[in-house]
């Protein structure tokens, strides 16, 4: 079991983690996710020992970490664009952890052989670096941080410089692999289809700090803040006066029972939206919202329609089966009021300390 | 990698005309004249004579002197520039980006001068032993390294250090820091990470930067003629000896051949690991440098900062002391003796006219240089098939030759048809264009090739002419890169040593030929003289290199 406690980091002179605790369960994979310089990877550069913590503490199975060096730790850190060894073959990048722990050349063999036929890569022993694709290059990494056998496994946006195809096979082909190891894994990401694919859990970071864990259907009902919500891709973000149950919003009055009144901002979950049915009316827990098509993107397997309200509010909306309306057509839009989910302000966040401002 | 454009073949070799016959005259047809007096003596074809020059016990000391200061000289260099190169590529330190071009310094300066700073340094008036006896008292022991091979060898290290830091450092600033980083996770100590990853990688760079030490101590001139004493000659130093002293010609060839064949030799080494260094896949990452963070890291950069100080610093400081060092305190009395109208009886001219000389000469230099040069580089960028490679190449042969030969060639060619310039002081600008040609086809290749396509596909599909384009397009990239090459011949022709030594006439002496022959003399006075005028030529030539590094074109000492 990882724990971290109030870790902070500086990077040169800005703080990259700040005060940060989170912890991840014997054999969970939890998704650490945050946009590009939110100091995620600095968060795992921080638990293999590769830059110095300015606070807190990092424990691995009941034992602090911290003031150990990196080759003592046996955590494994899979490198964003895989830092291979250029000058040595398939079979030796993969030997050199057992070979560093002094592991005889048998075993060393063994574990190679293992390693390379979990990652489907059995037989390229001899092979260069160079001469291997990029996912294939990405595997081999994969296999050199498995087959040294670490306590903690942690993967730096593994993922990242692979095409499309090439991903969504590795993401179907890793979850049981990570499992089948039962090593405790932490997968650091800014893509949510990669979190949402592997995580038992998924933290979502912003400027050193977690803004939110939780399990990922978790994130999506209930994001706590606006940082959150924005960064899954929810969408429309309100600011609301609530008056007796009711918000006063740029959508038009929406019934919010059970909300306190005053200012609060309010987004609209993945559900909240569907165009109606001009046939038949909108049902008792939805409210409609009357507005004309202002264009619209295919999007794949879907449509998306963008609305705009007739107070000027452009909401996107999904259509899923036939072939939708034209730009300019009049439609309305049926707002599931459970959708409507309350954030916190700055004040909450504050005094939760769950984010930085 | 998009196209670049060809030229029609008669383009091609009209551009390459000039350089062509301009390696013929005063190149091939010197060297040939070496072999030709080396192995032909009397007109007929005869090894006898390399047979007896070879057998002398005196050349075989030479030669071994030659070879084991040199192997020496590359190994205390590479000790000592290793650290530095990490210190300087791997960490970052407030200054440590100025250190990194001021180190390069050292290793453009005339050989002259720097000699003249370790007679200062290394010598029984130095600040060294100043300050010994005033803490030890009159029972002090003087040191007086002058005439050792330890002053040569520290001499050596103070040229080559840049060579190892610029070579090793340049690759040791793309190694991606994170292949270490993945070895110590994967359970490496620090020294295991470093041997079993960095090492491995930075090999050919080092064997390459190895196999140019050793060429450039191997062929030393000026600092074992000045440095060294009696028994301590490299071959180079013999040839002029043998040259100017013992009036033996066939004895100067012969061993300018055996020069000619060792070089050739080292230089063939060194043109392996270049291909090796290029085929290295490497990251390039601006992030390869971090911040110092230990105490250790602290104490590590501190020592190689002292090491620099020393090294680097010192000598060239005690120059410019000795130079203002009088009987009776300090003053610019040796630079007013330069700069009077006197005749001195030992450089047979007035003093400044050896300043006023070296400039005249090495601005013509460079003038030619950058003409050859420019039209042999762009001849070898828009020309087709193997033309490219081959002048390339050609081109860089005077660089493996060493200055002496090139000099003793002149003296043994030019002065007789078909070419008779003897006694011209057109000799010595032409010696100097010809090595530094070289360095100026080596700075404006990379960047002719580098002209993306696609720039001047943009700019005319943007509307500019052909003329427009080049004005644009070409003109602003490559007019940096000539004048950095400008800047770089110029520093080489002031500084040329070893070849100008044999072709100024007397009445027409540079300033580091001025310089030799007034630390050639005793006295007090010729001594100052000497400081002062190294002093000179040695804040013309940091200039030149300090202004180049600004444009930030290439990197000057790497190679």
């Amino acid at each position: 079991m990882l724990r971290v406690d109030d870790l902070t980091v500086l990077y040169d002179d800005h703080v990259a983690v700040d005060d940060l605790s989170l912890t991840a369960d014997d054999g969970e994979v939890l998704c650490v996710l945050g946009p590009s310089g939110c100091g995620k990877s600095t968060l795992l550069r921080a638990i293999a020992g590769l830059v110095p913590t300015a606070g807190g503490t990092i424990e691995l199975d009941g034992q602090i970490l911290d003031g150990q060096r990196p080759d003592q730790r046996r955590v494994g850190l899979m490198f964003q664009d895989n830092a291979l060894f250029p000058h040595r073959n398939v079979a030796d990048n993969v030997g050199f952890g057992p070979r560093m722990q002094g592991v005889d050349r048998r075993e060393t063999h063994d574990r190679v052989q293992d390693a390379l036929h979990l990652v489907d890569l059995a037989g390229t022993d001899d092979r260069a670096i160079a001469s291997l694709s990029g996912g294939e290059q990405q595997r081999v990494a994969l296999a050199r941080s498995i087959a040294a056998q670490p306590r903690l496994l942690m993967l730096d946006e593994p993922l990242g410089s692979l095409d499309r195809a090439l991903r969504d096979r590795l993401l179907t082909d890793l979850p049981p692999l990570l499992r089948s190891l039962g090593t405790t894994v932490v997968y650091v990401t800014h893509d949510q289809d990669e979190a949402l694919a592997l995580a038992d859990r998924i933290a979502v970071m912003r400027a050193g700090r977690i803004a939110q864990v939780g399990v990922p259907d978790e994130l999506w009902q209930q994001p706590r803040t606006d940082f959150v919500a924005r960064f899954l891709g929810l969408d429309p973000i309100l600011d609301a006066e609530v008056t007796d149950g009711v918000a006063t919003t740029a959508l038009g009055p929406l019934p919010v029972p059970g909300l306190p009144d005053g200012s609060v901002r309010v987004v609209l979950l993945l559900h909240a939206l569907r165009l109606t049915d001009p046939l038949q009316p909108v049902r008792p827990d939805e409210v409609a919202i009357d507005g004309e098509v202002a264009g619209r993107r295919f999007a794949g397997d879907h449509l998306r329609v963008r609305v705009r309200t007739r107070a000027g509010l452009e909401v996107s909306v999904p259509v899923w089966r036939g072939h939708g309306p034209q730009p300019g057509a009049p439609v309305t839009v049926a707002l599931a009021t459970d959708a409507i989910h309350p954030l916190a302000t700055a004040a909450d966040v504050q005094a939760t300390g769950a984010t930085r401002q | 990698m998009s196209s670049r454009p060809t030229a029609r073949p008669w383009t091609t070799a009209a551009l390459l005309a000039l350089p062509v016959a301009f390696l013929a005259v005063f190149f091939v047809n010197p060297v040939a004249t070496i072999v030709a007096t080396g192995l032909r003596p009397a007109g007929e074809f005869d090894l006898s004579a390399v047979w007896t020059v070879l057998q002398d016990p005196v050349v075989g000391r030479v030669a071994w002197f030659t070879l084991w200061q040199a192997v020496l000289s590359t190994a205390l260099t590479l000790a000592i520039g290793l650290p530095g190169a990490y210190a300087l590529s791997r960490l970052r330190f407030r200054g440590s980006a100025f250190l990194r071009a001021v180190v390069t310094v050292p290793f453009v300066l005339p050989t002259v001068v720097v000699a003249a700073a370790f007679l200062a340094l290394l010598g029984p008036d130095s600040p060294v032993n100043g300050a010994l006896s005033g803490l030890l008292g009159d029972g002090a022991p003087t040191v007086d390294l002058r005439r050792t091979v330890t002053a040569i060898l520290i001499a050596h290290v103070f040229f080559n250090y840049a060579v190892v830091v610029r070579t090793v450092g340049g690759l040791w600033s793309l190694l991606d820091p994170r292949l270490e980083d993945a070895a110590r996770v994967l359970g490496a100590s620090r020294w295991r990470a470093f041997r079993e990853v960095s090492l491995p990688l930075l090999r050919p760079a080092i064997a390459s930067a190895a196999a140019i030490v050793f060429l450039f101590t191997f062929t030393s001139f000026g600092v074992v003629l000045i440095l060294g004493g009696p028994g301590r000659a490299t071959i180079e130093v013999e040839i002029h000896r043998a040259t100017t002293q013992l009036l033996d010609l066939p004895l100067a060839s012969v061993l300018a051949l055996l020069q000619l064949i060792a070089v050739v030799a080292a230089l063939t080494v060194y043109g392996r690991l270049q291909r090796r260094v290029g085929s290295q896949p490497l990251v390039a990452s601006s992030v390869a440098a971090r911040p110092v963070r230990t105490t250790g890291e602290r104490i590590f950069v501190a020592a190689n900062l002292a090491i620099m100080a020393v090294l680097l610093g010192a000598p060239l400081l005690v120059l410019v002391e000795r130079s203002l060092a009088l009987a009776d305190g300090y003053g610019l009395a040796h630079y007013d003796a330069l700069f009077r109208d006197t005749r001195d009886t030992i450089l047979a001219v007035a003093p400044w006219e050896a300043v006023r000389n070296s400039i005249g000469f090495a601005i013509a230099a460079t003038l030619v240089a950058v003409v050859v040069g420019g039209l042999a580089a762009t001849a070898a960028v828009t020309g087709r098939g193997p033309i490219t490679g081959l002048v390339d190449r050609a081109l860089m042969v005077p660089l493996g030759t060493s200055a002496v030969t090139i000099g003793f060639g002149f003296l043994l060619a030019l002065g007789r048809p078909p070419v008779d310039l003897r006694g011209s002081p057109w000799l010595v600008p032409i010696a100097q264009a010809l090595i530094a040609t070289p360095f100026v086809v080596r700075t404006l290749l990379p960047v002719l090739r580098a002209i993306d396509q696609r720039l001047r596909e943009a700019a005319a599909t943007l509307g500019a002419t052909p003329r427009r384009v080049w004005q644009e397009v070409d003109l602003p990239i490559v007019g940096r890169a000539l004048l950095v090459a400008a800047g770089f011949s110029f520093a080489i022709a002031v500084g040329e040593f070893g070849a100008t030594v044999f072709v100024a006439r007397a009445q027409f002496p540079t300033m580091p030929v001025a310089i030799f022959r007034l630390l050639g003399r005793p006295g007090v006075t010729n001594f100052g003289q000497a400081m002062a005028m190294s002093t000179i030529l040695m804040v013309v030539t940091a200039s030149a290199i300090l202004l180049i590094d600004r444009l930030r074109v290439g990197q000057v000492g790497r190679f």
